[in-house]
């Protein structure tokens, strides 16, 4: 009898225990709940310690969410029953969002940093006079190729890639702009083109290339090419930094023809809880010494033009992550082509990997 | 309280009880069977601009969708068949073993670890510096292009899919009167005969039900198919996760989908045809 008094004191006290720490728990919950910040970045797409610096600095508690593709950020925003408030869409996505009514037009008067992006990145014909996005990094695409495990081959034109040499050595991401446009460039033609007869032009000649495609996969490109498995990979810069980073031997380079030049960037969606919050988390980002130290950990381009003074030398003067004027002028931006256009490219895609044996 | 009781009581004996009882597997099968394929139906009809119209069908058939339909249905023949090869000896091997059901679960467990991790697993094993393609170099063979093959997706494939083609025939296996065996030879046949005249008859329906569970995944493979084929393989499934994921055109994605729904019920008629003849015959032994 006794130990069963003793018992129930025992469960009596814990459970008065936890109901207390509950109770705190809820309390401190709901006081950050009026005040955190939801980010809907790309996976490995800011330097954590800049999250932990700028909840120091606010007060605001941020959540931190990632994605892997454009179409599938844009689905979680377009069905709601989510509370974003920052996300980083790619520059076609940006202008699909902003024609399915899913952005926040930007106050600039509370985003003073703003003076600190280069103005070349500025007001480019996806978003007009910057209404709805600010670039956070850009970049291009090109080949990253490992010269130990080739015999000289170079790359200074996308024809390269043709070279017979490079049977089953060329492995390259599973996205049809990228590849298509790839072929559309080097032809001479515009990567945006939505010409027929130049699309089936190209969809022939990459059926070419197929002796030499080793593979046609996602992300696991980096890692592939990192250990030595592939020599040659069509792949965006950063990505390219990163394999660089890792394997020495390996070296980037933007075909003469000219390529794609893409951007991503900021925005605030239609499914934002703290737009104060919102602003200044995207001023923060802004701030030189800030974005200098977010691109030297995620290893894209930054377009702010204040913090390139912070960076590296090396890197800032490298002309294949910072390509200069003269260089950019072959290089273009991805414009919505439209779904019908998309579905277009996607099936002659379709007929290239078809092909591929 | 009591009158619970009454009502499981009236459950039991009565007809309105039954029905109550069939409320739950109703509304699932309404909610989770009917509803989506009739949503995906629903969708099939409409183009990029939520017009109605049937040009996804015709798109179907004659664009290089006709084509993917063929080689996904080579693919998962493939990989059916060696499943098949592999999977019925060792059936019936480990039905001969004294701990057979501790054997059965050796070869179950991996099939409880994510799809994905394994996957991964054998990018490791199979790539240029793998351990497979050590042991080549040092056999003398010297290194071998082994992912991204033809070879690799249906290695991997039916090391996937193995387990679910063991336990159909190990269970058709371990529920065959060994008497009939016996029989069969006193009887005159020789081993084969008996395999092929009082085995393999009594066992195909556990092979069927085997190539049902291995044939309907394997046509909608994805994964797999970027992972360890590096797209030189492609199935039905890629073609719907793109055109949902990339494209963004339901329309045609639900139309390819309709499409490997119809192969999948075929594919199940075919494979449970004379199943009622053959249970009957499998019970009156």
């Amino acid at each position: 009898m006794k130990a069963l008094v003793r018992g129930a004191v025992l469960i009596a006290a814990t459970a008065a225990i936890l109901i207390i720490i509950n109770a705190q728990l809820a309390k401190s919950g709901a006081q950050s709940g009026g005040n955190t910040l939801t980010v809907y970045n790309w996976g490995e797409y800011i330097d954590p310690d800049l999250i932990k610096q700028f909840e120091k600095e606010t007060g605001i508690n941020v959540i931190y969410e990632t994605f892997d593709s454009n179409e599938g950020m844009m689905g979680k925003i377009e069905q709601g029953g989510t509370s974003y408030d920052i996300t980083v869409p790619s520059e076609y996505m940006v202008e699909m969002m902003r024609e399915k009514d899913l952005l926040i037009p930007l106050d600039y008067d509370k985003i003073p940093n703003i003076k600190n992006i280069d103005p070349y990145f500025m007001d480019l014909p996806f978003d007009p006079n910057n209404t709805y996005s600010i670039p956070y990094f850009w970049g291009t695409l090109g080949i990253a190729y490992n010269p130990t495990l080739l015999e000289g081959q170079t790359f200074e034109s996308w024809d390269n890639l043709w070279d017979p040499s490079l049977k089953q050595q060329v492995v390259t991401v599973d996205s049809a702009r990228e590849v298509l446009g790839m072929s559309l460039n080097s032809l001479g033609y515009s990567l945006n083109s939505t010409n027929v007869d130049e699309l089936r032009e190209a969809t022939d000649k990459l059926k070419t290339l197929s002796p030499n495609i080793k593979a046609v996969i996602g992300d696991e490109v980096t890692q592939m090419m990192m250990n030595n498995e592939a020599a040659v990979s069509l792949i965006w810069s950063g990505q390219a930094a990163d394999m660089m980073s890792e394997n020495e031997d390996i070296t980037y380079v933007v075909p003469e023809e000219g390529s794609n030049l893409w951007f991503d960037n900021i925005v605030i969606p239609k499914t934002v809880k703290n737009i104060d919050g919102a602003y200044e988390f995207i001023n923060f980002m802004l701030r030189p010494e800030v974005a200098a130290q977010n691109a030297d950990y995620v290893g894209y381009s930054t377009p702010n033009k204040k913090a390139l003074s912070l960076l590296d030398p090396e890197v800032v003067s490298d002309d294949r992550y910072y390509p200069d004027e003269k260089a950019r002028e072959h290089l273009e931006v991805y414009k919505d082509l439209g779904l019908e256009m998309l579905g277009t490219y996607n099936e002659l895609f379709l007929e290239f990997k078809m092909n591929m044996k | 309280m009591r009158d619970l009781k009454r009502m499981v009581r009236r459950m039991k004996t009565n007809r309105a009880g039954l029905r109550l009882s069939m409320v739950p597997y109703s509304l699932w099968i309404l909610l989770f069977v009917i509803a989506p394929i009739g949503l995906i139906v629903y969708y099939s009809f409409f183009d990029l601009s939520g017009n109605f119209t049937f040009d996804n069908y015709k798109n179907f058939f004659t664009s290089v969708y006709l084509k993917l339909t063929v080689s996904s249905f080579w693919y998962a023949f493939l990989i059916t068949f060696f499943s098949l090869l592999i999977s019925y000896p060792t059936a019936y091997f480990l039905t001969k073993l004294k701990h057979k059901q501790l054997w059965l679960l050796l070869i179950i467990i991996p099939s409880w670890i994510n799809l994905l991790l394994k996957t991964y697993a054998f990018i490791g094993l199979m790539g240029l510096y793998g351990p497979v393609n050590a042991l080549l170099e040092t056999v003398g063979i010297g290194k071998q292009q082994i992912l991204f093959t033809d070879f690799s997706f249906v290695f991997v494939s039916v090391y996937i899919f193995i387990p679910f083609m063991i336990l159909p025939i190990f269970n058709a296996l371990d529920k065959l009167n060994p008497a009939l065996i016996d029989a069969s030879r006193d009887l005159g046949a020789n081993a084969w005969t008996t395999f092929r005249r009082v085995i393999w008859p009594l066992t195909l329906n556990g092979v069927k039900s085997g190539i049902q569970v291995v044939f309907i995944p394997a046509l909608s493979l994805f994964m797999i198919t970027r992972l360890i084929a590096g797209n030189k393989v492609i199935t039905l499934g890629t073609a719907i996760e793109q055109q949902f994921l990339v494209t963004q055109n339901w329309g045609m994605g639900s139309t390819i989908a309709v499409f490997l729904i119809l192969f999948m019920v075929v594919i199940l008629l075919l494979t449970t045809a004379n199943e009622r003849g053959m249970a009957g015959s499998g019970k009156k032994r």
